[in-house]
């Protein structure tokens, strides 16, 4: 790379933070050791009591205790173990019903969807405009059969945050588990589940500057849950596999360095580069004006096309990402935008500017100037909007 | 990492050639539509003793290679016959961009299509055009032709993905050999009923999908 770039594609992974490789550093080439049991050689029992701190320091940021947090390989496979593990466990004790929302990411619908052609029944909630489940479809779309219902805490798009509690509430009275897939929401939103019903959370810290790979997977004390990742006995028997000591460290001390004056700083730019983005002709917010992740804005551009967007945005350095069917692997338009009632031009035209640390004001300021101009440049090349 | 598209692609992007709409054109024609997240205008001034193209422009609301083609196949017909700029193709425009990535194939097909649809548009206006003939399976599978299967970037005839087309009473159907939840099954859907529901006699087209 010959020039700065500005990255604003956060919210798709992150720059990790020089602090978080620190901690980890030992536990590649000191304490390298599997993670044995007390009657271990020493560098083992070294390597799981980093384990065991790390394991320690996550359960008590959420309000849980230590025997709750199983250590994965992202936050991906949490999602797959809670869903396809939990589901298995209770097909028999309760049924084979499952809920979810149009908007969910891709582990969360495509582990259900697998669930579906296994013979599992799945109800889909629509969202409203701004992206959020409203209590009453979930009310009742729950049944004596619904096994579990999985909610996101923060969309991936959009970045609209659930209420989560109510959801939880009327799922449990139901007698139904709660899966939240807190993938892009936590630690920047924070959950504290000794306040929060809910039985199964997917977790990662690579979005905040935290090690890709590794991710972790909240499971309430007593919850049924079929072991999915067949292998040895480790993390209490519910994940066979050696665990990832440096990743697990890794994790935590990413999760130690979000505090909440870093996300106001950040939430304080998102809303500067907002207010100048919706300035632009035009142009409407995707997402909760309010109830919305402090990093995140999206926005959709009428009359032009995000990859065109996103192409002229990198030869100017920047980094951004779009709901445009063009930049998808699977060349469909964002669900996620014609889930809250947007057409497809709407999802074509939508781009997501996503926050971090390492991003300053200069940054809100020349992205905010790029988009700006590389949105006219487009519109005076597009056969749309000509009469407006 | 290089990017997927040549430099003459990326020059014709950044700084694409004939833009814009012609006040005082004689032809114009749009294809493809915001949903299926392009389209193009192309307009055509037309030298009516000669008939040749003396100026084109273009529209476009796309992707990169939507622009570029956009910008390379009216410098190419500009100063040809409708006769000559009709016979333009796809592997032209490619060409002259130094190549395309398959999987953008339909995106920039559709700058040909509006030449094309432009071209007939002014045919059809001056009397060039005598009569209309029905819609027959040969008909439908030349349009299938310009249907793209972005796995391999090569359209659904050649590809054998087309199994059966029937007509009856403006009704027409067309069997592909792809299953439902193929990756690709709603954007193939979407371009052949694009592409053959323009048909004059045209009243309905259904795609099946064959596991």
């Amino acid at each position: 790379m010959d020039r700065p770039t500005i990255y604003l594609d956060n919210m798709a992974a992150t720059r990790l933070d020089e602090r978080v490789l620190d901690a980890m550093r030992p536990y590649f080439f000191d304490s390298y050791a599997v993670a044995t049991s007390q009657f271990g050689y020493s560098l083992g029992i070294a390597a799981r009591d980093a384990l065991e701190a790390a394991r320690a320091a996550v359960a008590e940021r959420l309000g849980a205790s230590t025997d709750e947090i199983v250590f994965t390989s992202g936050s991906t496979e949490s999602t797959n173990m809670a869903l396809k593990g939990a589901a298995a466990a209770l097909s028999q004790k309760r049924g084979r019903h499952l809920i979810t929302t149009a908007v969910e990411d891709f582990p969360v619908l495509q582990s259900l969807r697998a669930l579906e052609r296994g013979g599992y029944e799945l109800t889909m909630l629509p969202v409203d405009a701004h992206g959020s489940v409203n209590p009453a479809d979930l009310a009742n779309a729950l049944r004596d059969d619904t096994a579990l219902v999985s909610v996101q805490q923060a969309n991936q798009e959009i970045g609209t945050l659930q209420d989560l509690a109510a959801l939880a509430d009327l799922a449990h009275q139901a007698g139904a588990l709660v899966h939240v897939d807190a993938t892009y929401g936590w630690p920047r939103v924070p959950l504290k589940l000794d306040a929060l019903p809910v039985d199964l959370v997917s977790l990662t810290t690579a979005l905040a500057h935290g090690p890709r790979g590794v991710g972790a997977m909240y499971v309430r004390e007593g919850t049924p849950l079929q072991k999915w990742m067949d292998g040895g006995f480790q993390e209490d028997n519910r994940r066979g596999g050696p665990e990832d000591i440096a990743g697990a460290v890794g994790f935590a001390a990413a999760m130690d360095l979000v505090d909440a004056d870093e996300t106001q700083r950040l939430r304080l730019l998102r809303d500067t580069l907002e207010a100048r983005l919706l300035g632009v002709p035009h142009t409407v917010l995707n997402g909760h004006p309010q109830r919305r992740v402090p990093t995140l804005s999206n926005v959709s551009f009428r009359f032009v096309e995000g990859e065109s967007i996103l192409l002229h945005l990198d030869m100017r350095g920047i980094a951004v990402s779009t709901g445009s069917a063009c930049f998808s692997r699977s060349l469909e338009a964002s669900h996620v935008i014609l889930a809250i009632g947007g057409n497809h031009e709407r999802a074509h035209g939508s781009v997501r500017l996503s926050l971090g640390r390492y991003n300053q004001e200069s940054d809100v300021d020349a992205v905010a100037s790029a988009l700006s101009e590389v949105v006219a440049r487009l519109r005076e090349i597009s056969p749309l909007g000509k009469e407006v | 990492m290089p990017l997927p598209y040549s430099e003459t692609v990326m020059e014709h992007f950044r700084h694409p050639h004939n833009v814009g709409a012609l006040e005082d054109a004689d032809a114009k024609a749009v294809e493809g539509s915001p949903a299926c997240g392009d389209m193009v205008a192309v307009y055509l001034k037309v030298d009516a003793e000669s008939k040749v193209i003396s100026d084109i422009s273009f529209e476009s609301y796309g992707c990169a290679s939507n622009i570029a083609t956009g910008s390379i196949i009216t410098d190419l017909a500009r100063g040809k016959t409708l006769d000559d700029a009709k016979r333009l193709t796809w592997k032209q425009a490619a060409e002259a961009l130094g190549g395309l990535p398959a999987i953008k194939a339909h995106c920039s097909v559709l700058a040909i299509d509006g030449l094309r649809a432009a071209i007939q548009n002014y045919e059809e206006r001056h009397g060039l055009v005598t009569q209309r003939d029905p819609t027959t399976v040969e008909l439908v599978m030349s349009r299938l032709k310009r249907v793209m299967n972005p796995m391999v970037g090569l359209d659904l005839v050649r590809t054998n993905l087309v199994t059966g087309v029937r007509i009856d009473d403006g009704v027409v159907t067309v069997v592909v050999d792809l299953p439902h939840d193929h990756q690709f099954a709603n954007n193939i859907r979407a371009e052949i009923e694009e592409k053959i529901e323009p048909l004059w006699d045209v009243s309905h087209v259904i795609v099946e999908l064959q596991e």
